[in-house]
């Protein structure tokens, strides 16, 4: 190997390029430009804070108002009366009713969109992939007043016999009790929201695992790991903390889902042990059923009940927050 | 360790991706307990010709290969051979490091193990150990195996994947420019460890660095390409002294001297 050494050739001086700006602009150390961008900017973020805390401030004084008024107790009062006089209301049913359908709508949508993702990432030759991936995303196109209606129309009738099987093997908890009739139930409302949010976790997961670096799927090949092996030991790791957030992104969209949830459910303001009688309600669902009615107080108790909600949302994004923080060290990204 | 390794045996080997033949024809035998180098210019099939090795070539989309692997008297390529297998038995180091980064440093050289399954916890410790002393890497990781991998230096995550690599005690161990991503430091400490680990095992390392591949390597085979677009070919296989001081074809001097590539 010859090493023949290169010399640049050398710089010319200032004087013989006076094309060049000299260094010394002459009209201050920023130019006009950018002054102007981050004064736009700036004004743009300061205009969607402003326009945030007067919402939440308006909320807050209409909602402060209407839970002054509340003859029941805000948070444990089993009723919605709040166009009487004096207003009596509670969340209580609607806390229990908005968890346990949207947990549910997690527990079922989860692992099938995983599994879904996966097979588009993984295993499916590539164009059967690009036509699965085609009908999740036209999943996620349906307005959730059609899927409301497919749910009433469909899904309530054909899944009596199911729970009258829930009820013979598994009616001794209470939870799964059916005493027959249409099933406008919370569980029905759990099942539907789980295909409405199969598309949204399905797509986020599986651009997820579409980026789990091949270096480590081929170092976990080399090591002798059949395809789901490499799966495990690199792909899920890697797709974990973007699970989750599909996860919190589809739980986000169930809590707030309002069509759907009235044309199906047959609400009630009881609590009742078993989630396939009809009954119970959710924050949006109530709020879409009384609105239209509501007068003045019972409109901020309605507003009071939609803080809440937006509350809960914060939690719930904190929290995953938190679960992906706690192994940051650990993620793919650090590599 | 004595009796793992084993000869490799190559006839009339051509890899094609989808429709494009990038090796063509290689016969070649790569003797035990010794290392043998892959060199020549960028393209030439080298990396992909590794990757025949141990079947990882197919892997790739559109990976096709023809011709026959032996591996003492196997042939990696009959109908009855499980890749998966294969690829417990060859073992492979890559060029970037790539540990598991969501594993620990002990979680990482034991990932291999794991996947045979039930290893007891004393048995695990032992193979880790021995692995990371084998790799030249115990002293320094010792007192945070329970740490990250990916938060070791380059050059440590490079052996850490080679201690990943021996764990599972392979019989022949393919080296793919595992010194190309790292610093003069860290590649004198694979090299030097290459030389120890040749003593139980069948090495095969592909390097662009022709003084590596006359530092490290038994014996030398020089691959070359006709043309862009054009499969590469075997040019020449031999002991790394002939190859570096009198090739037997002219295009090896050629490239060797510096005169292309």
């Amino acid at each position: 190997m010859t090493t023949d050494a290169v010399h640049p050739p050398p710089a010319p001086s200032p004087e013989e390029r006076p094309d060049r700006p000299a260094l010394r602009a002459g009209r201050g150390a920023t130019h006009r430009g950018d002054r102007v961008f981050r004064g736009l900017s700036r004004g743009s973020g300061i205009t969607l804070l402003v326009v945030m805390a007067a919402i939440a401030a308006f909320l807050s004084w209409r909602a402060a108002i209407a839970i002054q008024a509340d003859e029941g107790n805000f948070l444990t009062t089993f009723e919605w009366d709040a166009n009487a006089d004096p207003p009596v209301f509670g969340i209580a049913v609607l806390v229990f009713g908005t968890a346990v359908s949207s947990v549910l709508a997690m527990l079922l949508a989860v692992p099938v969109a995983v599994g879904i993702a996966l097979f588009i990432s993984h295993y499916a030759p590539r164009r059967v992939a690009a036509a699965l991936g085609y009908v999740v995303d036209l999943l996620a196109a349906v307005p959730s007043i059609v899927y409301g209606l497919w749910g009433a129309l469909f899904l309530v009738p054909h899944l009596s016999g199911l729970y009258e099987w829930f009820e013979q093997f598994l009616g001794w908890t209470g939870v799964f009790g059916y005493a027959g009739g249409a099933p406008r139930s919370l569980f029905t409302v759990g099942i539907l929201l789980a295909i409405m949010i199969l598309p949204i976790v399905t797509n986020v997961s599986r651009e997820v695992f579409r980026q789990a670096p091949a270096a480590h799927q081929e170092a976990a090949l080399a090591l002798g790991a059949t395809r789901w092996e490499v799966i495990r030991m690199s792909v899920l790791p890697f797709g974990r903390s973007g699970v989750i957030s599909a996860s919190m992104l589809g739980l986000g969209r169930a809590l707030g889902e309002t069509m759907a949830v009235a044309t199906v459910l047959s609400p009630s303001f009881v609590l009742q042990a078993s989630l396939l009688d009809p009954g119970g309600g959710t924050f949006a669902q109530n709020i879409a059923a009384g609105f239209k009615e509501a007068g003045t107080m019972g409109r901020d108790a309605l507003i009071a009940s939609g803080l809440v909600l937006f509350l809960i949302t914060l939690l719930v994004n904190g929290a995953a927050r938190l679960i992906i923080a706690r192994r940051k060290e650990y993620s793919g990204a650090a590599a | 360790m004595s009796d793992m390794a084993k000869r490799i045996d190559v006839s009339g080997l051509t890899a094609f991706y989808s429709g494009f033949r990038a090796i063509d024809d290689i016969s070649m035998t790569v003797e035990p307990r010794s290392v043998t180098a892959f060199i020549g210019p960028s393209g030439c099939g080298k990396s992909t010709f590794l990757r025949t090795l141990n079947r990882m070539h197919e892997v790739t989309p559109g990976g096709r290969v023809e011709g026959k692997v032996m591996l003492d008297d196997e042939n990696l390529y009959g109908s009855e051979i499980d890749p998966v297998a294969v690829r417990r038995t060859v073992g492979m180091v890559f060029q970037r490091p790539n540990p598991f980064p969501t594993m620990s440093v002990y979680e990482n050289v034991a990932a291999g193990l794991r996947l045979n399954g039930g290893h007891r916890k004393a048995a695990l410790d032992d193979v880790v150990e021995r692995s990371l002393r084998g790799a030249n890497l115990w002293e320094e990781v010792k007192d945070r195996l329970h740490k990250p991998g990916s938060g070791l230096s380059g050059g440590q995550q490079q052996r850490l994947c080679i201690a990943r690599a021996i764990a599972v005690e392979p019989q022949v161990l393919l080296m793919d420019e595992p010194c190309s991503a790292l610093d003069p430091i860290s590649t004198l400490a694979i090299e030097d460890l290459i030389e120890e680990l040749k003593s139980a095992y069948t090495i095969v390392i592909v390097t662009h660095n022709m003084q590596q591949a006359a530092r490290v390597s038994d014996r030398t085979a020089f691959f070359n390409l006709a043309a862009v677009g054009e499969p590469g070919k075997l040019i020449e296989i031999d002991e790394t002294e002939r190859i570096f001081s009198n090739p037997s074809v002219q295009a090896t001097e050629d490239y060797i001297s510096g005169r292309f590539g």
